[in-house]
C-alpha cells in the first residue's frame, strides 16, 4: 500500500483523537479534583449526542453552534449529580463509589434506550461530505472542524484553571482537601463545579462527535472504556496528558484498523494501555503521587 | 478438621445453614423448569461472587475483569470437547490451568510494578477487553460467529460429558457453591486468611509486620481466577453456546460483582444473599412488568439501576451485616 494511505489514516486518527482527548479531559479533571472515577462518562456523552440530534432536528443549527448550549446543559447535570449523589460518597471506599456510578450509568443507558430506541441515528450537516486537500493528505471537513473546536474548548478550560481565581480555588481543593477547608473554601460547591466542568467537556465532545459518527445507546459503555484508556495512557489527573492520550489512542486505533482488521482496532488501544500501566503506571504525563 | 471448622460458629447460624441446604437440595423436586433456571442462575452468581470476593473482600484487590476468567475457563473446556471429544472433567484441568496462569500474569505484572487501586481495576478491564476482541478473531474457536456445543437429548443424564437435564446442572452448581462456601470459611480462619485481611486493611502495616504481601496477593488472584474458571466450564455446558462478545463483555464482569457488593463485601454469606436478591429482583421485575403489560426494552434495567442506587446509598456495607445482626448471628 502506498505511504499516502497511512498518512491519511494517521491524520484522520489524529483529528478524531483530539475530540476523544476532550472527552477524556472531562474524566481527568473530575478524577484529578474529586478523586472519583466517573464510570458513567460515556453514557453522559451519549446524552449529549442525543441532545444534539434533537436540537439539530428542531432548530437546524450546526453541531458546532449547538455545543455551547449542550455543554451548559451537561454542566448543570454534572453539578446536580455531584451535589445530590456523589458528595455524600466522597469518603466512602472506591468500590462503593464505583457501584454508585455504575448504577447511574445503567439508568442513563436504559433511559436512552426507552426514549430513543436501539437504532443508530445520525445527522447530516452541509459539510458532511466535504474534504480538504493538503498536498497528499485528504481530510474530512467535519473532522477538521470538530478537532478545531475541541482545541478551543480545551484551551478555554486550561485558561480557566490557570488564570481565574475560581480555577485556582479548585486546584487548591485538588492539592489538599483539608487545607482547602481550613482556608474557608466551600469544597462541596467547588467539587460540584468541577464535576459540572468535566460534564461540560464531555457534552461539547459529544456534540462535535455527532457530526462524525452515529449514536446508539450502547456506544456509551464503549466510550467510558475508551476514556479510561486515554486518561490512563496520558496520566490520570493530568490535563495535557488527556489530550496527548487522546491523540495517541486516535492514531493507534486508526493505524491498527488499517494494518490489521478494523474490528480489532481497539485491541491496539488496550495493548498500549497495558504497556503504559506496566512501565509508567502514573501515565505518560502523570505525576507520581497517586 | 471438621471440629476445627465448626469451632466458634454460632449454633443458630449452623441450624439456619442446614435448613438452607435442605431447602436448596429439595428445591428441584417442586420447582418448575422456569424456577429451576432461576435457581441455577442464583447459585451461579453466588459461586462466582464468592470467588471474586476472595480477591476483593479478603485481599482488597478490586478486579473489574472477572469475565476474563469465566470466558477463558468456558472456552478452554468447550473447545477441547468440541475438537477432541474430551470430557469437561479433563477439560476443566485446562480451564483451571489457563485461568490460574492468566491470573498469575496479571497479578505479577500489576503487583511487581506497584499498580494498585483504580489503576489495578482498569488493568483487569483492559485484559478482559483484550481477550474479548482477541477471541473475536480466534478462528480455532470460531471467532465472533460463536462456538456451539452439540446438544444431547435430555432424557438421560451423562455426568461424565456434562450432557443432561437442567436439574443435573442445578445440583452441580449447588455442589460448587457449597464447596466454595466451606473453602472460603476455612480460608478466613487460616493463616493466609488473616494475612489477606491485614493486607486489605493496610498493606504498609502488613508489610512492616513481615507479611510477604506480593506472595499473598498472588495467591488470592490465582485462587480466585481458578475458582471462577469452573463457573465458566459449567456455563459453557449449560448454555451450549459461547460468543466472545457476550462472555468477555465488561457488563458480565460488573454483573458478577454486584451480588457480593450488595450482599456485603468480605462476608461469607454476602455473595449468597446478594445473588438471591439481585436475581430475584431482576426476574420479579420482569414478571411484574409483563403482568402490567409494559413491554419496552430497558424499563427493567432502569428499575434495577434505581434499586442498586438505593442499596449503595443506604446500606454502605451491604445487606448481610445488618441482617445478621437482626438474626442474632453477630459474634
Amino acid at each position: 500500500m502506498p505511504v499516502e494511505i497511512y498518512l491519511n489514516v494517521a491524520a484522520s486518527g489524529l483529528l478524531t483523537g483530539l475530540v476523544y482527548g476532550l472527552m477524556a479531559l472531562g474524566l481527568s479533571v473530575i478524577f484529578g479534583v474529586v478523586r472519583v472515577v466517573n464510570f458513567a462518562h460515556g453514557e453522559m456523552m451519549t446524552v449529549a449526542m442525543y441532545l444534539t440530534l434533537l436540537l439539530f432536528g428542531a432548530l437546524k443549527l450546526d453541531p458546532l453552534v449547538l455545543l455551547v448550549p449542550i455543554a451548559a446543559v451537561l454542566f448543570v447535570f454534572g453539578y446536580l449529580l455531584q451535589i445530590g449523589l456523589i458528595n455524600p460518597f466522597i469518603n466512602r471506599p472506591e468500590h462503593s463509589q464505583f457501584m454508585l456510578l455504575v448504577a447511574v450509568a445503567l439508568i442513563l443507558v436504559n433511559l436512552q434506550l426507552i426514549v430513543f430506541g436501539p437504532d443508530a441515528q445520525g445527522i447530516r450537516t452541509a459539510y458532511s461530505f466535504d474534504s480538504f486537500q493538503l498536498g497528499p493528505l485528504i481530510v474530512d471537513a467535519a473532522k477538521v472542524y470538530a478537532a478545531g473546536a475541541a482545541l478551543v474548548v480545551a484551551a478555554a478550560l486550561f485558561a480557566f484553571f490557570r488564570f481565574t481565581l475560581l480555577g485556582k480555588a479548585i486546584r487548591a481543593c485538588a492539592d489538599n482537601y483539608e487545607g482547602a477547608r481550613v482556608v474557608g473554601l466551600n469544597v462541596k460547591h467547588l467539587y460540584a463545579l468541577t464535576f459540572g466542568l468535566g460534564a461540560a467537556c464531555v457534552g461539547a465532545a459529544g456534540a462535535m462527535l455527532m457530526a462524525v459518527i452515529d449514536v446508539t445507546p450502547t456506544i456509551g459503555p464503549a466510550y467510558t472504556l475508551l476514556a479510561f484508556v486515554i486518561v490512563i495512557t496520558g496520566g490520570l489527573g493530568s490535563m495535557p496528558g488527556a489530550l496527548l492520550g487522546g491523540l495517541l489512542i486516535g492514531i493507534t486505533e486508526a493505524l491498527g484498523g488499517v494494518l490489521f482488521t478494523p474490528s480489532a482496532k481497539s485491541m491496539f488501544a488496550f495493548g498500549l494501555l497495558v504497556l503504559v500501566l506496566l512501565f509508567r503506571p502514573q501515565g505518560i504525563l502523570g505525576r507520581k503521587t497517586a | 478438621m471438621i471440629t476445627r471448622l465448626l469451632e466458634g460458629v454460632p449454633r443458630r447460624g449452623l441450624a439456619m445453614l442446614a435448613a438452607l441446604l435442605v431447602l436448596l437440595l429439595a428445591f428441584p423436586l417442586f420447582a418448575s423448569g422456569y424456577l429451576l433456571a432461576i435457581g441455577f442462575l442464583i447459585l451461579y452468581f453466588a459461586y462466582v461472587g464468592q470467588a471474586w470476593n476472595i480477591m476483593m473482600g479478603f485481599a482488597g484487590q478490586l478486579s473489574l475483569g472477572h469475565s476474563l476468567y469465566v470466558g477463558l475457563g468456558a472456552y478452554a473446556a468447550a473447545a477441547l470437547y468440541v475438537h477432541f471429544g474430551l470430557s469437561p472433567w479433563i477439560g476443566l484441568l485446562a480451564s483451571i490451568g489457563t485461568c490460574a496462569l492468566a491470573g498469575a500474569v496479571i497479578g505479577f505484572l500489576a503487583f511487581r510494578f506497584g499498580v494498585a487501586g483504580v489503576y489495578f481495576a482498569i488493568l483487569t478491564i483492559a485484559f478482559a477487553e483484550f481477550a474479548r476482541i482477541g477471541f473475536d478473531h480466534f478462528t480455532w474457536v470460531r471467532g465472533s460467529s460463536g462456538l456451539f456445543l452439540p446438544v444431547a437429548n435430555y432424557t438421560e443424564n451423562d455426568l461424565w460429558n456434562l450432557r443432561g437435564s437442567p436439574r443435573m446442572f442445578y445440583y452441580l452448581m449447588l455442589a460448587l457453591t457449597a464447596g466454595a462456601f466451606v473453602l472460603c470459611h476455612a480460608l478466613l480462619r487460616s493463616r493466609m486468611g488473616y494475612y489477606w485481611l491485614a493486607i486489605r486493611e493496610s498493606p504498609e502495616a502488613a508489610q512492616a509486620l513481615g507479611v510477604n504481601i506480593f506472595r499473598y496477593k498472588m495467591y488470592a488472584v490465582v485462587l480466585s481466577a481458578a475458582m471462577t474458571s469452573l463457573a465458566g466450564v459449567v456455563f459453557a455446558f449449560y448454555y451450549n453456546n459461547l460468543f466472545p462478545e457476550q462472555i468477555f463483555h465488561i457488563s458480565r464482569s460488573i454483573e458478577l460483582i454486584l451480588g457480593p457488593i450488595i450482599g456485603g463485601i468480605g462476608t461469607l454469606v454476602g455473595p449468597l444473599v446478594g445473588a438471591l436478591l439481585l436475581t430475584g429482583l431482576a426476574e420479579g421485575m420482569g414478571e411484574l412488568l409483563l403482568a402490567l403489560g409494559v413491554d419496552v426494552p430497558g424499563v427493567k434495567q432502569v428499575f434495577y439501576g434505581i434499586c442498586l442506587l438505593l442499596v449503595v446509598m443506604f446500606l454502605p456495607h451491604g445487606v448481610w451485616p445488618p441482617l445478621a445482626r437482626k438474626l442474632g448471628l453477630e459474634r
